[in-house]
């Protein structure tokens, strides 16, 4: 348990722990000496070699790559349009007894509740979800990157106030978090979910850069680049920001999976986006549990998505961390 | 120690005293405002201005954050609009909050009976295939959106089976109250069919909430002992010629728990969250479906108090974490 030097007060003191070990992770250059097994061998470059055989960072990959190509060219893959109702499906509903038309030949898994077809609202909704989980990841990144650099590279006051705002904001659990930022908005769409999450998330990018910057701040690469004349501003941006970038990039990527599941629950509490001609997976999902009892496989497709989307986002994050750890390097 | 838990106390005023000002600037920052949020949107300029005034919104900004502050600390943010309408909203989270105490209870009680020996043995036979398995089903849970986790278990056990069920906390009996945690009433009050009854209720939301806190505390232990199996202390342990009982339970298991210990108290306060999602797909009743019904009718009073009230619970079970790690490690408080 080891205090930050300027911090005495520290709430939700395991999380920020997590993140502070994050951020030493990936410090290339240090003090204590050399980490890299190899000269010349750069982190990412050695962190490649060791997952190019890691079969669980292939699997994540593997999953993410076809979620991309798939929301890509979503459009073109689909069989039917996704916002439109199709007439023969809803001939063959009777409007008592069963509301939703089941599995048709040329419609593999039925419609939804207004008769669109479910297998092409599927394919098209991953978009969005990809829209929504990488908008968020940018913005927390982008917003903890500016947050983070400041408090770790200008240090003193700014350092104190950024983080105890940031250390405040930690001490709220992040989906709690994301939900009150939410429910601000007067009118929710598919930006206020990002926005929300962004939010939510933002703090755990600020910590983790400023905890880098921290580490990097007495280290010989930049006290050698200090020696040199070089300007704060150089030293910052090209000698300790990059050496940052392993830890972010398996943050990133942890919170790319969070992003996709906290987008369900939002649009499940009804905090997300309302319009549903732009099909989505969480807010399938939420309106499949008024059908539960009866039709549970609507409920089941997006779920399945949403689960093997973060599932696969989880893999790479974690075999990620366990590349740039130098701890398990052996 | 007493200046540590002091000076712990005095970071925790700190704290609930920021969140107030965040949550004050939060509420100002509502779309049309609190007035707005009260009235609704068809509200004439006369009530509004009315209201305004009543609610001394025409004051200095600080002087309104002051009035709120008095406000806040003797417990009266108003009356719920949405949840329960005209009811007062600290009392909704006052009768609420013993069922999500109870539901979180149990689920960080299954979390940390089935997280820590799995974590243990899944270290002790690394690579293994009950390793390996063991480590794709947790991060399987991970990746389980919480609410629909509720829905799969609830129409598996509730639904088709019928062995559990469906929602609620407890069926139309007639059972005693006193401490407002009907498994506890039950045993108390010798009502055992009340207990049983409350308990069976219990069981599908407990085990949907607790499996995110099972798979971060079956990973942490996991990693823990992996990485205290390979000290140096344990190897000598072993070389001395200690029995694999000794070296297990007095150098591994006790020095792997301690990250543990601050793993599972962080997952207390992020049980709010899971709840918020698990107790409205199983109308539970507690503080999570307050909070739920809170986002979806836009009942700022409520929500005010709840999410001050689950921030507060968090950070007073951080201190609680911080003081227990105090006692059972002491190098932390000589730092």
């Amino acid at each position: 348990m080891s205090e930050s030097p300027k911090h005495g007060w520290r709430p939700g003191a395991a999380k920020k722990e997590r993140i502070d070990a994050l951020a030493a992770s990936g410090v290339t250059v240090s003090d204590a000496g050399t980490v890299d097994e190899k000269p010349g061998v750069s982190l990412i470059a050695s962190a490649w070699k060791r997952l190019r055989r890691d079969r669980i960072f292939l699997l994540g990959l593997a999953i993410t790559i076809i979620f991309v190509l798939v929301a890509i060219f979503a459009p073109l893959i689909a069989p039917h349009d996704p916002t439109k109702p199709i007439p023969e499906l809803i001939a063959k509903v009777r409007r008592q007894t069963n509301p939703i038309p089941g599995p048709e030949p040329g419609f593999p898994l039925g419609a939804d509740d207004r008769g669109r077809d479910l297998l092409s609202r599927l394919i098209v909704g991953s978009r969005q979800t990809l829209i929504v989980c990488v908008f968020a990841t940018i913005f927390s990144l982008l917003g903890g990157l500016i947050l983070g650099t400041l408090a770790g590279a200008v240090g003193g006051w700014v350092d104190s106030l950024v983080m105890r705002v940031v250390d405040i904001l930690l001490s709220i659990p992040s989906l709690l978090l994301a939900f009150s930022v939410a429910a601000m908005a007067a009118r929710p769409s598919q930006w206020t979910v990002i926005i929300a999450i962004s939010i939510a998330y933002l703090p755990v990018f600020a910590r983790l850069l400023r905890g880098s910057m921290l580490a990097q701040r007495h280290s010989d690469h930049v006290l050698a680049a200090r020696a040199l004349g070089v300007k704060r501003g150089a030293i910052v941006f090209r000698h300790m920001l990059p050496n940052s970038v392993g830890p972010v990039i398996v943050q990133a990527t942890l919170v790319l999976a969070t992003a996709v599941i906290d987008a369900a629950a939002l649009s499940f509490l009804g905090l997300g986006n309302p319009d549903d001609r732009q099909p989505e997976w969480g807010q399938m999902l939420g309106k499949a549990q008024e059908y539960l009892a009866d039709y549970p496989h609507m409920a089941f497709y997006p779920a399945a998505c949403i689960i093997v989307v973060a599932f696969g986002f989880t893999l790479m994050g974690e075999s990620l961390r366990e590349a740039l750890d130098p701890k398990s390097r052996r | 120690m007493l200046r540590f838990i002091v000076r712990r106390l005095v970071q925790m005023v700190g704290v609930v005293f920021v969140l107030s000002l965040l949550l004050f600037l939060w509420l100002r920052m509502l779309p049309g405002g609190t007035v707005s949020a009260i009235l609704g949107d068809r509200a004439t300029p006369e009530s509004r201005a009315k209201l305004e005034k009543a609610l001394g919104l025409d004051q200095p900004i600080w002087v309104q954050y002051w009035a709120y502050l008095k406000r806040a600390l003797t417990g009266n943010f108003g009356a719920s609009t949405g949840v329960l309408p005209g009811r007062d909203a600290f009392d909704i989270f006052l009768a609420r909050f013993p069922a999500t105490i109870e539901l979180s209870f149990f689920a960080i009680l299954i979390a940390v009976i089935l997280g820590i020996p799995m974590g243990y043995l899944a270290a002790r036979r690394r690579a293994s295939f009950f390793d390996n398995a063991s480590v794709v089903v947790s991060l399987i849970g991970v990746a389980v959106p919480v609410f629909f986790l509720a829905f799969l278990l609830k129409y598996i056990f509730a639904v088709r089976l019928g062995w559990l069920p469906v929602s609620g906390r407890q069926s139309n009996i007639d059972a005693t109250r006193v401490t407002g945690f009907f498994v506890l009433d039950g045993i108390l009050t010798r009502e055992w069919d009340a207990a049983w009854d409350a308990f069976k209720h219990l069981i599908l939301p407990a085990f949907t909430l607790a499996t995110i806190p099972f798979a971060v505390i079956f990973r942490i232990t996991r990693a823990s002992v992996l990485e205290v199996l390979d000290e140096d202390f344990v190897r000598t342990a072993e070389s001395k010629g200690l029995t694999n009982r000794i070296i297990r339970g007095r150098h591994v298991l006790r020095n792997a728990l301690l990250p543990v210990v601050t793993t599972i108290g962080l997952q207390v306060g992020g049980l709010l969250a899971g709840a918020i999602l698990t107790e409205s797909v199983f109308s539970f009743g507690g503080i999570g479906e307050a909070l739920a019904l809170a986002f979806e009718h836009r009942d700022y009073s409520v929500l005010q108090v709840l999410i001050m009230a689950s921030a507060a619970t968090f950070v007073i079970v951080n201190l609680l974490v911080d003081i227990t790690y105090a006692v059972i490690d002491p190098r932390v408080r000589t730092r």
